[in-house]
């Protein structure tokens, strides 16, 4: 949450004060399932704000989100089994970290590709030009010596 | 009266720059030298005419001159003088005028000390930074007039927002924009470069220190924009990727990678079209980040009221100076030709895969942030990607980055010798290891991160350590030879090893705060306390404290550890009636390693208040190392190689020697 | 390198894709323009509404069940008085019920005598209403906030929904086709 100043100014925070969530009614006594409700309450989209997460959220439909994750762990749920009710309703975008399927491709291996295929060429390129350096003339020497006699090597 | 005269000065700043972006370059074109040298006295005129609009603007603040539509909008008479004056930039219309001035601050600095620039060169330089002048202040002018009166003159303004009204907010923007436009330069250079079709390392060397400039002002602003996260929204934070940090994170990256391959093209000829390319990309994506963050195409806390208008015209802002640029690049650059080649393992392998691996990393950024968009409009499912995408993509991206940073300062350009770079290496990865061998006993084998994170950042720390050893030969050669090597090592090579350690700082400080914070959120009645990493926090009292423009809450809590006390906080609670809006201030104890961060929250009807308690370790260090890395900017920018000029006269010298 | 080989059309096509990237993303920032970040589809469409029985919010009405879904297309509206554009879209709710068409009521996260004096003071349109007390019938719907208004089918299938207020223009462009192509058999 950073930046820009000037937010036009975040409705949601504008609206009910200061940007903090979890109350201490909602807290399980398990510290065990607690921490798995905190854990799946980043990863959960507040619908209703701007990219925050449920856990970051005092909006009030991320509250009742956080006690139904909280209710559904007690319940005896696992995470992936609550992070599916959840999409069922909202879609993907409720999850902060996209699903991998044919649509996200892109996102998720569209990088990994660029940096595989940025090295092939470079390795490419390199064996087609061995270093063999040209050798440089007489005035090119002379002008790149006066220039860069105080370079550090 | 006073903001008419800022409306005209900004109508002939825009008159000016239009003759500016013309005559110079029609004048390179013909080798007209009379047509050149009016790109200059254009530059600084245009400066004068900004910086009076922004002077007459910044009086209708200062005295609450509400007949001014934006300033009755945006201020208010009972606000503190320091935020009259950066309430100037605190609103959209504001911040473009503070956008323009220093956009023109540069183009006046280029036109004042590049008086050794080739004149050709300078001139369309000049030019370019001229057309982008007539963009923006053409879009000020149409779409976001601040001198637009309003008629009944209200009593008074609706004021700033509240949590805008902080110190470490009000200087944020002007570093972070001194930081996006200052690259507006290295842009006007590469298309100066690509229409004249020549790169050459005096160009390298023309166009570094205005980059360093630019990244140094950037580091800071993010730094200060992050910092401010941290101490004012109370979320016990720094960074969340949110799409208008991502705004500003991702010229950062390529800025970065562009400051490294100028220095290859510096050194060795080579690597010229990619820094082309780099220059012209960093500046667009500075123009992205203004674009995403005032047009409303992407949901963000922080984005400007949205004006469909306003995104419009700066699209089309967009497609002239990018799409331009890039077709410009596609006709020109394949004709760029290298002279230096290199071997695979060399000083210059080493900072082309850190090109590649910041290029890469740029990319998974500015895909997470734009990826929603796009799928929304070809009519895919709405998706969301928050931090555990860039955790899961990012993150990784930096640990080869941070390998190859080390080492790559031992290595030697044109052929380096791997076995003779890691034998030297071998203290410094004995060490690392060491650590992180630590930190796996420390966390118990549970953290996997923890220990690489750290491990890391003593690898680069050590590795960066040891290549300043070896170039003052500590411990190699007697101490005179240290003491004068240590003297003449120059100021651009303290600045890279300074740089270095400062990103090693803010790794250990980013592995350690998100690894071990520690949190308690809590009910407290006056006189309770609870403990947290072993302090005990009490709630003393909470008390009402009167404000010039708000009434709070100040809660007292006094932390003691083993019963002796070490510092006494005062949390509050602020009520702004006027916007009728609460915000939180958050009370910090920093001992330089760690924070303790406590938020007082709602009040509970049985009597209690909530309070939210974190422990924060090395969570300063994310600032400091960034910090330490703009020191090692500002470095590199006093050597005297740097100055603007410095390389031609030496090039005059040569040429005048070569003649003899 | 020897300059002369390899400015060939390959290289003078690599240099051109930057071009080509950058024309998409213009396109997909031309055509976001438009669009509002905001606004959601609902991923419930065509599933089966959720299962839940409510609690009646008015004395003289039963409280609203699953089981009282389905049967004919009809509307499920979610409401609240605490919600000022539920206030809004009351007049078009009622026109709805003067028009005959089936309409059932949810009122999300509401004290049940604001619920009742709300629809004292404004009209009752709802065949049946429930309390949503906790408001999780609304998340198994999906909602997001109030008011939404959900179009079901015979089998009782979400086929549409609406959110933010009603109008009465609304209703024409986007309600009622829906349910009259729902009518047809």
């Amino acid at each position: 949450m950073i930046r820009h100043l000037l937010l036009g100014l975040l409705l949601a925070l504008a609206l009910t004060g200061p940007a903090w969530a979890v109350n201490p009614d909602e807290r399980l006594a398990d510290p065990v399932l607690e921490a798995r409700a905190r854990a799946l309450g980043k990863s959960l989209r507040c619908l209703v704000c701007q990219n925050q997460s449920i856990d970051d959220s005092n909006a009030d439909l991320a509250h009742d989100l956080r006690v139904l994750v909280r209710a559904q762990l007690t319940a005896g749920d696992s995470d992936a089994q609550v992070l599916a009710y959840l999409q069922a309703r909202y879609g993907d975008y409720v999850l902060l970290k996209p699903p991998v399927d044919p649509a996200t491709w892109a996102l998720w291996f569209g990088p990994p590709a660029v940096l595989l295929i940025g090295g092939g060429v470079l390795v490419a390129r390199r064996r087609d030009h061995p270093a063999a350096p040209i050798p440089l003339s007489a005035e090119e020497r002379a002008r790149l010596d006066l220039l860069m006699t105080d370079a550090d090597e | 009266m006073i903001a008419e005269l800022g409306h005209f000065a900004l109508i002939l700043a825009l008159l000016i720059a239009i003759v500016q972006s013309i005559l110079p370059m029609v004048g390179a074109q013909r080798g007209a030298r009379p047509m050149m040298d009016v790109a200059a006295p254009a530059a600084l005129l245009q400066f004068g005419a900004v910086a009076l609009a922004f002077a007459a603007l910044t009086h209708g603040y200062v005295t609450s001159d509400f007949s001014l539509k934006n300033v009755a909008e945006n201020s208010h008479s009972l606000k503190p003088l320091l935020y009259k004056i950066t309430g100037v930039w605190g609103n959209h219309e504001g911040s473009m005028l503070l956008w323009a001035l220093i956009l023109t601050l540069y183009g006046a600095a280029v036109a004042a000390f590049g008086r050794n620039l080739p004149p050709a060169l300078k001139a369309r330089v000049l030019s370019v930074h001229g057309m982008i002048g007539v963009g923006f202040l053409a879009f000020i002018l149409f779409t976001s007039n601040p001198f637009l009166r309003m008629l009944p003159v209200p009593p008074d303004g609706q004021g700033l927002n509240p949590i805008l009204q902080d110190p470490g907010l009000a200087f944020h923007p002007p570093f972070l924009y001194l930081g996006y436009v200052g690259f507006s330069m290295a842009f006007s250079f590469a298309v100066a470069a690509l229409i004249e079709g020549r790169v050459d390392p005096a160009w390298a060397r023309w166009v570094r220190p205005w980059t360093l400039v630019a990244w140094c002002a950037l580091t800071l602003g993010i730094c200060l924009g992050s910092w401010w996260a941290y101490y004012e929204l109370g979320w016990g934070g720094w960074w969340a990727w949110d799409p208008v940090e991502n705004a500003s994170f991702m010229p950062w990256l390529s800025g970065t990678a562009l400051l490294h391959s100028a220095i290859v093209v510096e050194k060795r000829d080579t690597l010229k079209g990619w820094t082309i390319f780099l220059a012209l990309v960093t500046f667009s994506l500075s123009l992205l980040g203004t674009f995403l963050v005032r047009s409303g195409v992407l949901s963000s806390v922080h984005a400007f009221a949205v004006d469909p208008a306003r995104g419009a015209f700066i699209l089309v802002l967009l497609v002239v100076a990018i799409g331009g640029s890039l077709v410009l690049f596609a006709l020109k650059a394949p004709n760029l030709r290298a002279t230096g080649n290199f071997a695979p393992i060399s000083r210059e392998s080493a900072l082309v895969l850190n090109n590649l691996l910041l290029a890469t990393a740029a990319l998974t950024v500015f895909l997470g942030t734009l990826y929603p968009l796009f799928l929304d409009v070809i009519g895919g499912d709405k998706v969301s990607v928050g931090s555990p995408y860039y955790n899961a993509t990012f993150v990784p991206l930096m640990v080869p980055l941070v390998l190859v940073m080390a080492a790559g300062p031992l290595m030697t350009w044109k052929r380096a010798d791997l076995a003779s770079v890691l034998m030297r290496l071998r203290l410094a990865f004995g060490a690392a290891l060491a650590v992180a061998l630590v930190m796996v006993i420390v966390t118990r084998g549970h953290e996997a991160l923890a220990p690489l994170g750290i491990g890391l950042a003593a690898w680069l720390l050590f590795g960066t350590l040891k290549e300043l050893a070896e170039r003052i030969r500590l411990f190699q050669a007697p101490w005179e030879v240290v003491r004068n090597r240590l003297t003449h090592t120059t100021r651009a090579a303290w600045g890279m090893s300074v740089a270095h350690a400062g990103l090693a700082v803010t790794i250990a400080g980013i592995t350690v705060a998100s690894g071990w914070q520690q949190e308690a959120i809590q009910t407290l009645k006056p006189g309770e306390s609870v403990t947290l990493a072993g302090d005990l926090y009490r709630f003393d009292r909470v008390e009402p404290r009167p404000g010039p423009n708000y009434s709070a809450e100040q809660a007292t809590v006094t932390l003691s550890h083993d019963g002796r006390t070490f510092a006494t906080l005062h949390p509050s609670r602020l009520t702004y009636p006027l916007q009728r809006m609460t915000t939180t201030d958050v009370a910090i104890h920093t001992d330089g390693f760690s924070d303790r961060y406590v938020v007082l929250g709602d009040p509970q009807p049985d009597g209690g208040w909530i309070f939210r308690i974190y422990y924060n370790p090395l969570v300063p260090w994310v600032w400091f190392g960034a910090l330490i890395m703009v020191l090692g900017g500002v470095l590199s920018l006093s050597d005297r190689r740097l100055r603007i000029g410095a390389p031609v006269k030496r090039l005059k010298r040569a040429e005048a020697e070569l003649a003899a | 390198m020897p300059p002369e080989n390899k400015s060939t059309l390959g290289r003078r096509l690599l240099f051109l894709l930057p071009v080509a990237a950058f024309v998409a993303l213009a396109v997909t920032f031309a055509l976001g323009l438009g669009h509002d970040p905001t606004m959601l589809k609902s991923a419930m469409i065509d599933k089966p509404a959720p299962a839940f029985a409510l609690e009646p919010v008015m004395a003289d009405k039963p409280g609203l069940a699953r089981a009282d879904l389905g049967g004919k297309p009809m509307l499920v509206n979610f409401f609240a008085s605490w919600c000022a554009p539920c206030r809004v879209e009351h007049a078009t709710l009622n026109g709805i019920a003067a028009s005959g068409i089936p309409l059932v009521g949810i009122a999300y996260k509401d004290k049940l005598e604001n619920a009742q004096r709300f629809l004292g003071d404004l009209g009752d349109p709802y065949q049946k209403i429930g309390l949503d007390l906790d408001g999780r019938t609304a998340i198994d719907f999906g909602v997001y906030g109030v008011p939404e208004t959900y179009i079901l089918d015979r089998e009782g299938r979400i086929r549409f929904r609406y959110a933010g207020s009603l109008s009465d223009e609304v209703l024409k462009t986007e309600i009622l086709p829906r349910l009259a192509a729902l009518e047809r058999p």
